[in-house]
C-alpha cells in the first residue's frame, strides 16, 4: 500500500516543498490552510432554493460531513464542490485553484463518488475499473484497488449482476482507482446493508491513513459520529452547526434524553416539574424529554406519572446523539423530513 | 490481464464489448437484415414465364391435340366438355378454347393480350403436329441484365437501411442509455476527455459497420448471387460516409435528449421518411417530380444512390461524388451541432 502511495506523504508538514498546494498557489500560508473551502454559496432551482448562503472549509487530512435530511441541499453543495454544478454565485476553491481555470488538474486529483450512478452493466467489474484507470496519469493497479475493497472475488462479474453493497463498493473503488488526495463521497452507505457500511467506512478509515481528505454526506448520525472529525448540520440550504461531534453534542443544554410512554398520555404542562428539564417533543404517543441529569430526573418523573394517574408503558434513556441536537435545532426529526 | 492503455483504446474496446454482450442489439445490427433479405429475396425471385391456360373441347381428336398443345412452353392444355369450356373461357379460367371436328375452331376473346398470344402458340403446334415443316430453324437468344433483377434492386436499399438504422441506434441509445443513468456524469467527473467519448463510440461503430457489411454482402451473393459491378474501393468508401453520416444523426438526435422513450420517438421520425421515400424497396423515381428534389436531398437516397451504383452499374468515384458530397454535408451539420448543445448530465 505504501509503496503505490507517495501522496500520503505528501501531505505531511515535514516535506512542504513536495505539496501540490505550495506548488500551484506560491503562498506558503496555504499549506497550513484547507484544501477545500467556498463562501457564499447560492443555487437557486425555480421551485427551491437549493443552496442558500453556505460557508464551508475542509482541513488536510481531515473527514469532514455534511449532515442533514433529505433535500436539505447536501447534494448540490457537494456537486458544486466536485465542479459538477454551476453555483449562481459564491467562490469555490480547491487546492487553492478554482474549477474554470484548473478543471483538468483539479479532476486529476479528486475522486468522486456520485449518489446514484449505474456503472454498465454489461461490463465486469475489473473491465470497469481498468477503463476508469486509464482516465488518470497516476494510480494503483485496478487489481490492487479490488482487493483493498474485497471485490476480487468478484472480478469476473458483470456489475449488472453485484449485490447494493458490492456496486457500492465498486462506485469507491472507480473513486479512489486515480490516486486522489480528496475523496467527494455522497451519501456512500445510504440503503446498505451493516456488513457494507462497515467495509465502507473501513475503506474511509484507511485512506485516510495514507494522507487522504474526505468529504462526504450522510443522513446517518451514526456513520457521521463515527467517520467524520468535523460535521456541518445543513437544513434549508444552509448551515445551522458546524464542528466537532463532541463540541456540537455539547452544545446541547441536557445531556441526556428520556423516552416514555404513559396509558393515559400525558400532557406537556407535566413536565416542567421534572429537574433539569430542558424541553421535550411528541413522536405518536411517546414523549421524548431532554434533561441535565438521568438520576435527578427519572424518580422524578416516575412520581408525576404516578401521581397523575397514568400507567407506564415503555420507558428508555440515552445520551444525547447528534440526531437529538438536529431536532432541538430544527424542531423536525432527521428521518421524518 | 493487461495493464489499462490509453483512454480512447480503453473507452472504445468498452463500448465494443458492451455491444457484444447486448444479444438483442445483435440480432437487429445482424440477423434482421438477413433475414429480410432472404424473406424479400425468395418472395420476389425470378420464375419462369407461366403457361397461358387453355382448353380443348372433348370429342375424337381431343387427346392428340392436348398431346401436342403440351409440346408449346407457353401452353397448358385441358379437356373439357364444350358447355363447361365456354363457361371457363368466360370467366378466364383459360384463354382459348379449341373447338372444331377436322380443323381446329379458336375460340377468344382478342381484347386480352394473353388470348392473343395463346392464338398464335396454339396454331403453331397444331399446325406442326399436322406436318406443317418450318421453312427456316429459329432460334432465341434470352436478354438479361447484369443488375437488374429485383434482388439486385433490393441488396443495396437494405444495406443503406441497415447503415442507417445501426448508425443512429448504436450512437444515440447507449449515449442516451449513458445519460439515464447518471454515467455520462460520473464520466465527466474523472479527467476523461469528453472528445475521447464520442471518438470511441464512433470507432466502435467503425468497427462493426465492416462487419455488418461484410457479412450482408457475402450473403447476398452467396445465396443470391448479387455482385458488386464496380470498384471495392469504391464501395468500401460509400460505406464509410454513409456510415459515419448516420452515426454523426444519430449523435445529433441523442444530444439533448434525456430519455429512451424520447429518442426511441425522435429516431423514429427521422427514420420513417427516409424508409419510406429514400427507395429502399422501391424506387423513388415513383413520387412526383415536385418532391424528387427533397427526396434526393436526404442522406438515405443518397447513400442508397451511390449503393446502386457502384454494385449494380459500376460506377466509378467521380459518377458518385454528387451523393458523397451530401452525405459529407449531412455529417459535417450533425456534427457540429451535435458537439454544440451536447448534455452531459
Amino acid at each position: 500500500m505504501e509503496r503505490r502511495r507517495p501522496g500520503g506523504v505528501k501531505w505531511s508538514a515535514a516535506d512542504p516543498a513536495a505539496s501540490g498546494a505550495l506548488r500551484l498557489c506560491n503562498h506558503p500560508r496555504r499549506l497550513t490552510d484547507f484544501v477545500v473551502s467556498c463562501r457564499e454559496l447560492r443555487k437557486y432551482y425555480p421551485d427551491v432554493k437549493a443552496v442558500d448562503g453556505l460557508d464551508l472549509s475542509v482541513h488536510r487530512n481531515e473527514c469532514f460531513g455534511l449532515l442533514g435530511p433529505n433535500g436539505a441541499g447536501k447534494t448540490t453543495t457537494i456537486e458544486i464542490l466536485e465542479g459538477l454544478t454551476r453555483p449562481d454565485s459564491g467562490t469555490v476553491e480547491i487546492f487553492g485553484m478554482n474549477w474554470r481555470e484548473s478543471e483538468r488538474e483539479l479532476r486529476e486529483r479528486i475522486g468522486i463518488s456520485l449518489q446514484e450512478t449505474q456503472l454498465n452493466e454489461k461490463l465486469t467489474v475489473y473491465e470497469t475499473l481498468k477503463l476508469f484507470r486509464s482516465f488518470y496519469r497516476r494510480g494503483p493497479a485496478p487489481d490492487d484497488v479490488l482487493r483493498e475493497l474485497s471485490l476480487d472475488e468478484k472480478r469476473n462479474s458483470r456489475v449488472g449482476r453485484l449485490s447494493g453493497g458490492q456496486k457500492q463498493r465498486l462506485a469507491v473503488a472507480c473513486a479512489i482507482i486515480g490516486e486522489p488526495d480528496i475523496l467527494f463521497l455522497d451519501e456512500p452507505t445510504t440503503g446498505l446493508d451493516p456488513q457494507s457500511r462497515l467495509q465502507l467506512w473501513e475503506v474511509v478509515t484507511r485512506f485516510r491513513a495514507k494522507g487522504g481528505t474526505v468529504l462526504l454526506t450522510t443522513h446517518y448520525m451514526d456513520e457521521a459520529h463515527r467517520l467524520c472529525d468535523r460535521i456541518g448540520i445543513v437544513d434549508h440550504g444552509h448551515l445551522i452547526a458546524l464542528g466537532t461531534p463532541a463540541e456540537l453534542i455539547a452544545k446541547l443544554e441536557a445531556r441526556n434524553i428520556i423516552e416514555f410512554a404513559s396509558d393515559p398520555a400525558m400532557d406537556a404542562a407535566a413536565f416542567e416539574a421534572v429537574p433539569g428539564f430542558h424541553g421535550c417533543s411528541r413522536r405518536g404517543d411517546a414523549w421524548s424529554l431532554r434533561v441535565d441529569s438521568l438520576a435527578g430526573a427519572v424518580p422524578a418523573l416516575l412520581a408525576i406519572v404516578e401521581r397523575n394517574g397514568s400507567k407506564l408503558r415503555t420507558l428508555s434513556t440515552h445520551e444525547a446523539t447528534l440526531e437529538d441536537l438536529f431536532v432541538s435545532l430544527t424542531g423536525r426529526e432527521l428521518r421524518d423530513v | 490481464m493487461s495493464e489499462p492503455r490509453g483512454a480512447l483504446y480503453e473507452l472504445t474496446v468498452a463500448r465494443f464489448k458492451e455491444f457484444l454482450r447486448e444479444t438483442e442489439a445483435m440480432f437487429w445490427v445482424f440477423g434482421f437484415p438477413l433475414l429480410l433479405t432472404l424473406a424479400l429475396g425468395f418472395a420476389f425471385r425470378e420464375k419462369p414465364p407461366d403457361r397461358i391456360p387453355v382448353g380443348v373441347a372433348a370429342g375424337p381428336k381431343a387427346g392428340q391435340r392436348v398431346a401436342a398443345l403440351a409440346k408449346s412452353p407457353a401452353l397448358q392444355p385441358r379437356i373439357y366438355e364444350p358447355a363447361a369450356g365456354r363457361e371457363a373461357l368466360r370467366r378466364g379460367k383459360i384463354s382459348l378454347f379449341v373447338e372444331g371436328d377436322e380443323a381446329p375452331v379458336y375460340r377468344l376473346d382478342p381484347t386480352r393480350p394473353e388470348a392473343r398470344t395463346a392464338r398464335v402458340e396454339a396454331d403453331g403446334a397444331l399446325q406442326s403436329a399436322a406436318g406443317r415443316r418450318d421453312v427456316f430453324a429459329s432460334r432465341d437468344e434470352v436478354v438479361r441484365e447484369q443488375g437488374s433483377r429485383y434482388i439486385d434492386f433490393l441488396v443495396p436499399g437494405l444495406l443503406g437501411m441497415n447503415l442507417m438504422s445501426t448508425g443512429m441506434w448504436g450512437m444515440g441509445f447507449s449515449v442516451v442509455n449513458a445519460r439515464m443513468k447518471k454515467l455520462l456524469k460520473r464520466l465527466v467527473a474523472t479527467p476523461m476527455r469528453k472528445s475521447d467519448y464520442l471518438i470511441a463510440q464512433f470507432l466502435s461503430r467503425l468497427v462493426f459497420l465492416v462487419f455488418e457489411v461484410t457479412v450482408l454482402v457475402i450473403f447476398a451473393w452467396l445465396v443470391f448471387g448479387v455482385s458488386i459491378h464496380g470498384s471495392i474501393v469504391v464501395f468500401a468508401l460509400i460505406c464509410f460516409v454513409g456510415g459515419t453520416a448516420f452515426a454523426g444523426l444519430g449523435l445529433l438526435i441523442a444530444a439533448r435528449v434525456r430519455t429512451l422513450e424520447a429518442v426511441s420517438g425522435l429516431m423514429n421520425l427521422v427514420m420513417v421518411p427516409m424508409w419510406i421515400c429514400s427507395g429502399i424497396f422501391f424506387s423513388y423515381e415513383r413520387f412526383p417530380e415536385a418532391v424528387k428534389p427533397i427526396i434526393r436531398a436526404l442522406p438515405l437516397t443518397a447513400l442508397n444512390d451511390a449503393l446502386r451504383g457502384v454494385m449494380n452499374d459500376a460506377a466509378t468515384l467521380g459518377e458518385v461524388l454528387p451523393q458523397l458530397a451530401n452525405l459529407v454535408v449531412w455529417t459535417l451539420v450533425s456534427y457540429i451541432v451535435a458537439l454544440k448543445v451536447f448534455r452531459w448530465q
